[in-house]
């Protein structure tokens, strides 16, 4: 049995979820050889720290009760150099601005020796490059599944299960917040507003949608997958972005009429035809991409395997914990 | 530029290929052939109608060697406009000049639009645009929505075009 030691940081939505996963999980988990101890975990007030393994069920009621772990007011940053452990689990919010915090949180991690699993993008829209550079040299594994398409597996797809081709081009739908806009006013004939509206009544849309709405998020995945599985060096400023905010309920009428729906799609190219954007496009209904509600899907175009199509949940708590478990079990099995 | 011609041959075996030689022989790129068997003429002969890309314009070669062989040509048409696209625009359409946004690809002279769907919904909104373009050939059809592009930023109209790969 092998004991691998790991922190969470961040403990909101993802956090929470990957905590309750490993509960959930805890007997699969030790029958692949596989003892996990959550040593550490801190949101913005503090941290709760124990050397021998928190008891996550207690940990998840008092964030319930009284809205932070924090047992001491150790920062996250504290933990990372000070608490001794293997795996660090970045989930602190995104900033596509500067990074941070977890882009420190990352680094540090590294410089410390401890493998790090994330679904924070920020640090990875803008410095890939460095990141990667900081994890190969200091000997440790670092992963990044649930910062793209949340519960769909398109990083490991690309890297694993599909080795030894080449991936030409992937297009996709990687914002759900989009494509539920954009269904629903297909759907019923409304108008942007109004689903916006009803998006954010739902929990669907933040009260401030912009970084869905005007392509942003679906831009910064992108800028991962040109990086990851393109090896690209190319950052957020380098995608052609138009979001969702202009269409109309006739326009989605309009292409209704020819069998097609529109959708916010990203499109990654590598070769001699570099492209980089992302755009609403016109979807055959037919096409495989035209998946509808919140869904995500990818479309990868390999050299070998023909295209290769995955769908998913593209969001969600126990969504992206799943991604974030399935790095963590690849570093685990890694480590023996 | 893409050719249509309507050829009529005798009704015995090996005319197809007497037909089809001279066209590869001067470089045609051939798409289609229809060969109307069930259609014979009144004088017994077969209508047969084809198709073909000719970038070397040597178009009076071709007639006359299928003349020799004895095929009769009875049409040469320039079907020109062979690839199609269908766009969507939302913006301030009609205030923008709408002809204008027309006549910048009609005026290459290589590529059309062939129908076009407006959607009003007010004096003041935003219209939203169905477009169909046609071109000569997929690299025509690329520059013709390049200067749709173009047009359509300066007037600030947002374009939605297809996704490039089918499922296949
Ligand atoms: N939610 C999803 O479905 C999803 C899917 C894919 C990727 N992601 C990404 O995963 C990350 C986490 O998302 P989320 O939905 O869990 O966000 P969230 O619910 O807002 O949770 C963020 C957590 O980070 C904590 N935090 C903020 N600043 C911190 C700091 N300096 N040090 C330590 N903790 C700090 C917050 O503390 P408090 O609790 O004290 O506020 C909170 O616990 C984000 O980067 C997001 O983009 C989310």
């Amino acid at each position: 049995m092998k004991t691998i030691r790991l922190s969470i940081i961040g403990f909101g939505a993802v956090g929470q979820g990957v905590a309750r996963v490993l509960r959930n999980k805890r007997d699969y988990l030790v029958h692949l050889g596989i003892n996990l101890l959550v040593v550490a975990v801190t949101d913005s007030h503090g941290a709760c720290i124990d050397p021998d393994g928190l008891d996550l069920r207690a940990v998840l009621q008092r964030k319930k009760e009284s809205g932070t772990v924090a047992t001491s007011n150790a920062s996250s940053l504290d933990v990372i150099k000070n608490t001794d452990h293997d795996l660090v689990i970045e989930a602190t919010p995104t900033d596509i601005e500067t990074g941070e915090p977890g882009l420190t949180h990352i680094i540090e991690s590294f410089k410390h020796g401890r493998h790090v699993v994330t679904s924070n993008k920020g640090p990875l829209a803008l410095q890939y490059k460095q990141l990667y550079n900081e994890a190969k040299k200091h000997g440790v594994i670092f992963r990044f599944e649930a910062t793209v398409g949340g519960a769909m597996p398109i990083l490991n797809l690309a890297h694993d299960a599909l080795a030894g081709n080449r991936i030409i081009s992937i297009e996709g739908i990687l914002n759900g917040t989009c494509n539920y806009i954009l269904s629903r006013m297909t759907e019923e004939s409304l108008s942007y507003k109004h689903v916006l509206g009803e998006a954010q009544d739902l929990g669907i849309a933040e009260s401030d949608p912009t970084y869905d709405v005007e392509g942003i998020d679906t831009a910064c995945k992108l800028v991962i997958l040109a990086n990851a599985i393109f090896e690209m060096d190319v950052m957020y400023g380098d995608v052609e972005v138009t979001g969702i905010t202009k269409i109309t309920s006739e326009a989605l009428s309009l292409a209704n009429v020819e069998n097609n729906v529109i959708r916010l799609i990203g499109e990654v190219q590598d070769g001699n035809k570099r492209i980089m954007r992302v755009a609403p496009r016109l979807i055959p209904k037919q096409h495989p991409l035209a998946v509808g509600g919140t869904l995500n899907v990818a479309l990868l175009k390999t050299d070998t395997a023909g295209p290769i199509c995955i769908s998913g949940k593209g969001a969600g708590s126990m969504e992206t914990a799943s991604a974030i478990l399935s790095d963590i079990i690849v570093i685990c099995h890694k480590n023996t | 530029m893409i050719i249509s011609m309507d050829l009529e041959l005798k009704d015995i075996p090996g005319q197809l290929v007497h037909a089809l030689i001279p066209l590869s022989d001067f470089g045609a790129n051939i798409m289609s052939v229809l060969h109307h068997h069930d259609q014979p003429t009144p004088s017994g002969s077969i209508p047969v109608q084809v198709i073909f890309e000719l970038k070397n314009g040597r178009l009076k070669d071709i007639i006359t060697e299928l003349e020799k062989n004895d095929i009769r040509v009875v049409t040469v048409g320039k079907k020109r406009l062979y690839e199609e696209v269908t766009v969507i625009l939302i913006g301030h359409i009609v205030h923008n000049d709408m002809s204008d946004t027309i006549d910048q690809i009609d005026n290459t002279g290589f590529a059309e639009v062939v129908s076009i769907s407006i959607s009003m919904p007010g004096i003041n909104e935003q219209s939203s645009a169905s477009l169909v373009i046609n071109a000569e050939d997929k690299n025509k059809l690329i520059e013709a929505m390049n200067i749709l592009k173009t047009v359509a930023e300066k007037k600030n109209l947002l374009v939605i075009e297809p996704i490039e790969n089918s499922f296949e």
